[in-house]
């Protein structure tokens, strides 16, 4: 089985966020980054068991400049075979999708994984439209994948819970919880990680629908409004007259 | 000019994010001195079709031949509508159909998109901007979309639908759409006969705190009183204490409730990511110290097992008082 797994780069969930250049900058300094949660522990890992069991190659793609190489060398290290960056700043989303579905357009992946989201921008737009370029079916936000020979049986989020589908390979997957468990890389995975190949590649031309004009921060919280544990009443009270909840 | 909202419906029934996006949809119409027209497919009676006129549909186009939700088929869905009605903005509800058909017809139309937005657009000349939220709540960003046809995938929960009288013309629409590639196997329902999490304007949620599954009985009856959802932190969904469907924060889902009570969950970032679009939020734990009364309106230190069911009395003393 070849498969192609979409890889970004995510600030470390505890980061606190601030902005910088008048609000129009995601503040890098001291931020410490890591592969996107879902791409590393779900994505990743289902796709190394996958081959593990069949054999098969796992190529990750980032869309991305130099500062992205530690955390494709991360992948590399929990298992994937070889890496692939386009050398570009990831725009938007249109921009990557274009990026990934120009590279995977003539390689023959059979199956192409993403995370259900990046923690940064929460888009859940990439995945979709890698298929629609590619003119594949796409399945969104599944949480287990079997394979028999071509044919995928998923878990996918559905309204009300969940539904059991099927298809045809190749197809996209955007991978959430409960596809596979978060592995930790071993000094060995570290080690051949080093010589492992990461092809650079220049982008293809292409376009951004959307672009960031500022950020800002939700205002900051009043204290707290203390009530005594003995007095369920006040606290009712309160959220019936003042907080106007119930 | 139109503004096309996209209707999901499942099993026939429309969901409230849907009426939400119809409503929001009017808001943008209003600016723009447009009409709503909504386009559904599925087996959503007559009645209930009208009905999207009470939340600012002028019309519904609907193709009952679609049965399963499918990205491909409703994708072509969409395209049709948006080139029947020559809509230059097309809103979505950002729920598992939005997620996954938004995107498609963006990349397909070459149309900006906004995933998950929580405000009306500021429009001005040609400028288009969008506010939605970014590093899981933590923060929001202003997005512009620069392209001729606009997408927006709204956030569930983010605006309170207003209804009128007013009802909506149906028209079919059924023209053909790719086949699905994807078949439907089987279906899991999840959380039985209770509110679905996402939607819930009241939600309960528990953690570590409570010690064990077998004490949950406090947690739901509290949510009982309320008319609540239950929620919980991620390491009680991943000891199996409670169902994963419930998981909020950062991995798990995020919600935005008008009442969020946690009780016995310290308020971690990545717990945080996930509620902190809540309106009210009340913390229940004995650690006066933990790190979740500095995100609370109200904070109760004190032992859940003592204050669930003094609370659970309280709000049943008030719902009959009421
Ligand atoms: C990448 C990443 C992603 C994560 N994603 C999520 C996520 O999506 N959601 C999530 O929830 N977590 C997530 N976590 C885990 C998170 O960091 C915390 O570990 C977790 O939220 C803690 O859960 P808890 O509050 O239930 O447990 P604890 O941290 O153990 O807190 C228990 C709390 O209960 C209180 N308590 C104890 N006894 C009582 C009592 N009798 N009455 C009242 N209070 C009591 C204690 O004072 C304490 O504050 C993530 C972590 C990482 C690293
Ligand atoms: N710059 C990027 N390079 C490679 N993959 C990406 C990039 N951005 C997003 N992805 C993939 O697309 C998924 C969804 O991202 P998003 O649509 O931004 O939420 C992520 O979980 C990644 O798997």
């Amino acid at each position: 089985m070849n498969i192609l797994v979409c890889i970004s780069k995510a600030p470390d969930t505890t980061t606190k966020i601030s902005f910088t250049e008048n609000n129009t900058k995601f503040d890098e300094d001291k931020v410490q980054f890591i592969v996107n949660p879902y791409d590393e522990w779900y994505a990743l890992v289902r796709a190394l068991e996958i081959k593990e069991k069949d054999g098969g190659e796992v190529t990750t793609i980032t869309v991305g400049e130099a500062d992205h190489d530690p955390i494709i060398r991360k992948a590399l290290a929990i298992g994937a075979d070889k890496a692939v960056r386009v050398n570009a700043h990831a725009g938007d989303a249109f921009f990557t999708a274009q990026q990934i579905a120009n590279f995977a357009k003539d390689k023959g992946f059979e199956l192409i994984m993403l995370g259900k989201e990046t923690i940064n921008y929460n888009g859940s737009q990439v995945g979709s439209m890698v298929a629609e370029l590619l003119d594949m079916p796409f399945v969104s936000v599944a949480s287990k994948l079997e394979l028999n020979g071509s044919t995928a049986t998923l878990n996918r989020d559905a309204a009300g819970g969940e539904e059991v589908v099927e298809g045809e390979l190749p197809m996209v997957i955007s991978c959430a919880k409960g596809m596979a468990e978060q592995r930790i890389p071993n000094m060995r995975g570290i080690m051949a990680a080093r010589s492992k190949p990461l092809e650079v590649v220049e982008p293809a031309e292409a376009e951004m629908l959307t672009e960031v004009v500022s950020y800002s921060l939700p205002p900051e919280k009043g204290d707290v409004k203390l009530i005594d544990p003995e007095n369920m009443d006040e606290l009712v009270e309160l959220l019936h007259n003042e907080a106007k909840v119930i | 000019m139109s503004v096309l909202v996209f209707v999901e419906t499942h099993e026939g029934k429309i969901a409230k994010a849907a009426y939400e996006a119809v409503y929001y949809g009017k808001l943008i119409a209003e600016k723009t001195s447009g009409t709503v027209t909504a386009v559904t497919y599925g087996d959503a009676s007559e009645g209930d079709l009208e009905k999207l006129g009470n939340y600012g549909a002028k019309k519904v186009l609907v193709n009952k031949n679609i049965k399963v939700a499918n990205d491909q088929s409703l994708t072509d869905l969409a395209q049709q509508a948006v080139e029947a009605e020559g809509a230059k903005i097309v809103v979505f509800a950002f729920d598992v159909v939005g997620k996954s058909v938004a995107p498609r017809l963006s990349a397909r139309l070459k149309a900006g998109l906004v995933p998950g937005a929580i405000d009306v657009p500021e429009i001005d000349g040609d400028n288009f901007v969008v506010t939605k939220n970014v590093f899981s709540g933590k923060a929001f960003a202003k997005y512009s979309i620069k392209t001729e046809i606009k997408i927006i995938a709204l956030l569930p929960n983010s605006f309170k639908a207003e209804t009128s009288d007013e009802t909506a013309s149906v028209e079919t629409f059924e023209n053909g759409v790719a086949e699905s590639k994807i078949t439907l196997k089987d279906k899991i329902v999840e959380g039985g006969e209770g509110i679905p999490l996402p939607e819930a304007e009241l939600v309960v949620s528990a953690g570590r705190g409570l010690k064990g599954p077998d004490n949950w009985g406090i947690v739901e009856e509290l949510a009982g009183a309320l008319g609540a959802a239950t929620a919980c932190s991620r390491p009680v969904a991943d000891i199996g204490w409670r169902p994963h469907h419930e998981h909020v924060g950062q991995t798990g889902i995020a919600i935005r409730p008008n009442l969020y009570i946690a009780a016995g969950i310290s308020g971690a970032i990545q717990h945080l990511a996930g509620v902190n679009g809540s309106k009210v939020i009340v913390v229940i734990n004995t650690d006066p110290e933990a790190p979740f009364f500095k995100a609370a309106d109200y904070g109760v230190v004190g032992d859940a097992f003592e204050v669930l069911p003094r609370l659970t009395d309280a709000v049943k003393k008030f719902k009959t008082a009421d």
